[in-house]
């Protein structure tokens, strides 16, 4: 088979941080290739570098053996590589109707017309539906349509330039699964038509659905391709999740008395209960794919959302926190997600970041006492290693290392009785992920310590019992201790199907 | 160097003003000018002080012009048609901007309305209602009814000495009612937003809500509270500006609500704070009050006054937003 698209021996760096390492890749028309990765792997600047949006720092494309270097993503588009982003609103614009946002493209650029033909629009757009065979009305808003529906009106748009090439990039994050099934059905007869396509996903039932092929990427490197038929899943995930040998064991520990106790918890009304319990003085990691429910039981825990029904306690007590303060308050700490999104003040220096949730504590009269706040900031610059010049810093001056310490330390300045930390590796380098987790071990005494990790090496680092979450219930249960990594890597991969073994 | 004329730029820039205009002028440099000064910004400088409160949680309220001349002709309403005390008065006026400012919060907070966009309509709404009950004649004592009687009330002694009385300060009778309230509220303000959790809180949630909310901050409760500290301070300056004209007065306040956004977004540019603050504001309704005085002295004719406060705020805006770096809102 003839090679569509190929990518040889691509390189990208933003400043010193090297993205993409000598990626090297094949497309071949009629045939679907999944790539897959964890948050950070690289799959985004490579699908941007594909599409024209950035430009390679070394290395060289070709589409159908012409040499392929788009500089806009205007560009790529005329050559014949669209992508359908993440986004599905990225891709229409809400406030025009069908019709227009069938033909956006030609409102622009060479040969457009001056005037805006409302008969002519219909026309050019009702060929452009036909194209994918796609059935909506033509003079609906872009906003009465569900998300499936923007979708396609996107991926219709696209295929009106006879593609070779289709990027798609996670497509089916924010749709309902028989959303998904109509999505399948149009790749599908667009792999029939001989369109070369990259799928970029997290999710095993699409890949299951849809993969001809898997390319597994990881820290910038390719780190598998499976295309020997029956596919490979396990391996796949596991060369993207990566299990290096190196990985530091620790010294497994058995909690004490428990502290959480989680019954029959339903995270969403169509996932399997769960139960589960954790006790002082462990560290708990609860590991899996993207997007499988692990923000949103870590949220529960912290009250930010509710679930849907069973129990929780807390030392015995029943626990249902109605809001954060209410959590906080039970001594139930979150380190969230995404720091600058959900952490970081960033008009607030270093100590004040610190002091936010407990800033009752550091009160006399509701005055702020500011020395008792920079003593306890300086206590724990100290306590966790954070290299700054001082507890007036400015956040944004921190590297993210450092800058997740001072999240991090935030909740470990008041004694906790659970404490969770979502992704707190998340754009953390190696030095800094060391520290985070040798400290979190070595005061874990007197509280629950409960990790929410993508990347197993992390939860390998770090507890001392692995639970495995899947579809939005937890589907396996492993001590870090000799544990039986192929059956851990098939519950990630499986899901809900096979796993809970 | 770049970092100290940031953060001592504007009030060096005052000092100069007040320097140059006691030399150029006879007169400015006097206890009797200073607080001529003061009185000027008095009322302005107390809606600048409640519009910075909505500012520091990332919002805005462009209510508080209309509040203010509400409160005013509600406290005129009160005392000369429904003949009420000046107590009576008073409170009917704070129950009005606290009414408002929650109405505010609730549209903006619940309702997902923009703030601009929800206090501009409250701006709309208010100027519109505060002339249905008198079927928009000004109100003053004697004044003619709607349905053709008299109205019996007048403003209570009690009340109009909110606005002539001056206290003994050095010298008798320098410091009237109107200053000593801006300073007072100016000092509560600042000590509110800058000493206290709650204030502090009120930052967090302007500079990064969601932080705040997984902090355990209540962010909408911060944020209804901050309009009605908004709308409270606005019925106080129309409560001052009822007492200092004696009527209830349709044609007043047109300019209050541009001076006080003036004012509190050149405070930004106060000790290059690059975000509202207390302190800010009032230095920054200060150096307007100061700077027109001395043209005014100086016999600047005064239809260039609105020219010289839009050339202040454009500079001190470049001032925070391109010299120093941050990015407030």
């Amino acid at each position: 088979m003839a090679t569509m698209f190929r990518i040889d021996g691509l390189g990208k760096s933003f400043g010193p941080n090297k993205v993409l390492d000598g990626v090297s890749l094949d497309l071949f028309p009629g045939q679907i290739t999944v790539l897959m990765g964890a948050n950070g792997a690289g799959k985004s600047t490579l699908v941007k570098i594909m599409s024209g949006v950035h430009a390679p720092s070394a290395g060289a494309m070709s589409l159908a053996d012409q040499p392929y270097a788009p500089s806009t993503p205007a560009e790529a588009i005329r050559a014949g590589v669209v992508t359908v982003h993440q986004n599905i609103n990225d891709g229409v614009v809400s406030s025009l109707d069908v019709a227009t946002n069938l033909t956006l493209d030609r409102l622009t650029g060479r040969g457009a017309h001056l005037f805006f033909n409302r008969r002519r629009n219909r026309r050019e757009a009702a060929e452009v539906a036909a194209g994918l065979g796609l059935d909506v009305d033509l003079k609906a808003d872009i906003a009465s349509l569900s998300l499936a529906d923007r979708q396609m009106v996107g991926i219709a748009r696209a295929m009106a330039h006879a593609p070779k090439v289709m990027i798609l990039d996670e497509p089916t994050s924010s749709l309902s699964s028989s959303e998904a099934e109509r999505l399948f059905a149009i790749i599908s007869r667009l792999r029939d038509e001989g369109v070369a396509i990259l799928y970029i996903s997290h999710r095993m039932s699409d890949i299951r659905r849809l993969a001809d092929r898997i390319v597994s990427l990881r820290d910038g490197r390719i780190t598998g391709t499976f295309e020997q038929k029956p596919l490979d899943y396990e391996g796949a995930v596991n060369a993207m999740l990566g299990r290096s040998a190196e990985a530091t064991a620790v010294s497994v520990r058995d909690g004490g008395k428990p502290i959480l106790t989680v019954s029959d918890v339903r995270l969403k009304p169509q996932a399997a209960p769960f139960s589960l319990k954790l006790h002082d003085g462990e560290v708990v990691a609860i590991t899996g794919l993207v997007g499988v429910g692990k923000t949103q039981f870590a949220e529960t825990l912290f009250g930010a959302r509710r679930a849907v029904s069973g129990e929780m306690t807390l030392d015995g007590q029943r626990f249902a926190p109605s809001s954060p303060a209410d959590a906080i308050r039970a001594g139930v700490f979150l380190v969230a997600k995404d720091r600058a999104e959900s952490g970081i003040v960033a008009d607030f220096n270093l100590a004040r970041n610190i002091s936010l949730p407990f800033l009752d504590r550091f009160s006399f009269l509701s005055v702020v006492r500011k020395r008792a706040e920079r003593e306890a900031a300086r206590r724990q610059i100290q306590n966790l290693a954070i290299v700054c010049r001082g507890e007036r810093d400015m956040m944004t001056t921190l590297s993210g290392g450092n800058q997740q310490k001072v999240m991090v330390g935030r909740w470990m300045s008041q004694p906790s009785r659970l404490f969770i930390l979502d992704e707190p590796f998340q754009g953390v380098d190696i030095a800094a992920r060391r520290d985070i987790a040798a400290k979190l071990r070595a005061n874990a005494q007197g509280r629950a310590t409960l990790v929410f990790l993508t990347e197993l090496d992390e939860a390998l680092e770090t507890a001392d019992r692995i639970l495995v979450m899947s579809e939005h219930t937890i589907v396996g249960e492993h001590r870090n201790e000799r544990l039986d990594i192929d059956r851990l890597l098939a519950e990630v991969a499986a899901g809900a199907m096979k796993g809970a073994a | 160097m770049a970092n100290i004329l940031i953060r001592y730029g504007f009030l060096a820039l005052l000092v100069a003003l007040v320097v140059f205009f006691s030399v150029a002028t006879s007169g400015f440099a006097s206890p009797q000018a200073a607080v001529f000064i003061f009185q000027s910004v008095a009322i302005t400088g107390i809606l600048a002080l409640g519009v910075t409160a909505t500012l520091v949680v990332g919002g805005f309220d462009l209510s508080i012009g209309s509040v203010a001349t509400s409160a005013m002709m509600a406290a005129a309403y009160a005392m000369i048609v429904l003949q009420q005390n000046a107590f009576v008065a008073v409170i009917f006026c704070l129950a009005i901007g606290a009414l408002v400012g929650l109405v505010n919060g609730l549209i903006i907070v619940y309702m997902r309305v923009p703030d601009l966009l929800a206090t501009l309509g409250m701006m709309f709404l208010l100027l519109g209602l505060q002339r249905i009950p008198t079927e928009g004649r000004s109100i003053a004592a004697g004044m003619t009814m709607p349905d053709g009687s008299t109205a019996q009330g007048t403003f209570s002694p009690a009340f109009m000495a909110i606005g002539r009385h001056r206290f003994d300060f050095f010298l008798p009778d320098l410091v009237p009612v109107s200053v000593v309230v801006l300073l007072i509220l100016a000092v509560l303000i600042w000590f509110f937003l800058e000493y206290t959790r709650f204030g502090r809180m009120m930052y967090a949630v302007g500079s990064n809500p969601r932080a705040a909310e997984l902090a355990g901050a209540p962010v909408k409760a911060y944020k209804i509270w901050a309009y009605i500290i908004s709308g409270v301070f606005a019925s106080i300056g129309g409560i001052l500006l009822a007492a200092r004209l004696g009527r209830g007065d349709i044609a007043s306040g047109n300019n209050l609500l541009l001076d006080a956004v003036a004012a509190a977004l050149i405070g930004y540019a106060v000790l290059g704070a690059s975000k509202p603050n207390a302190f800010g504001t009032a230095i920054g309704a200060l150096f307007v009050g100061v700077l027109l005085q001395g043209l005014t002295m100086m016999n600047v004719p005064y239809y260039t006054q609105d020219f010289v406060k839009g050339a202040v705020l454009v500079i001190a805006l470049i001032f925070t937003f391109s010299l120093s770096g941050r990015t407030a809102r």
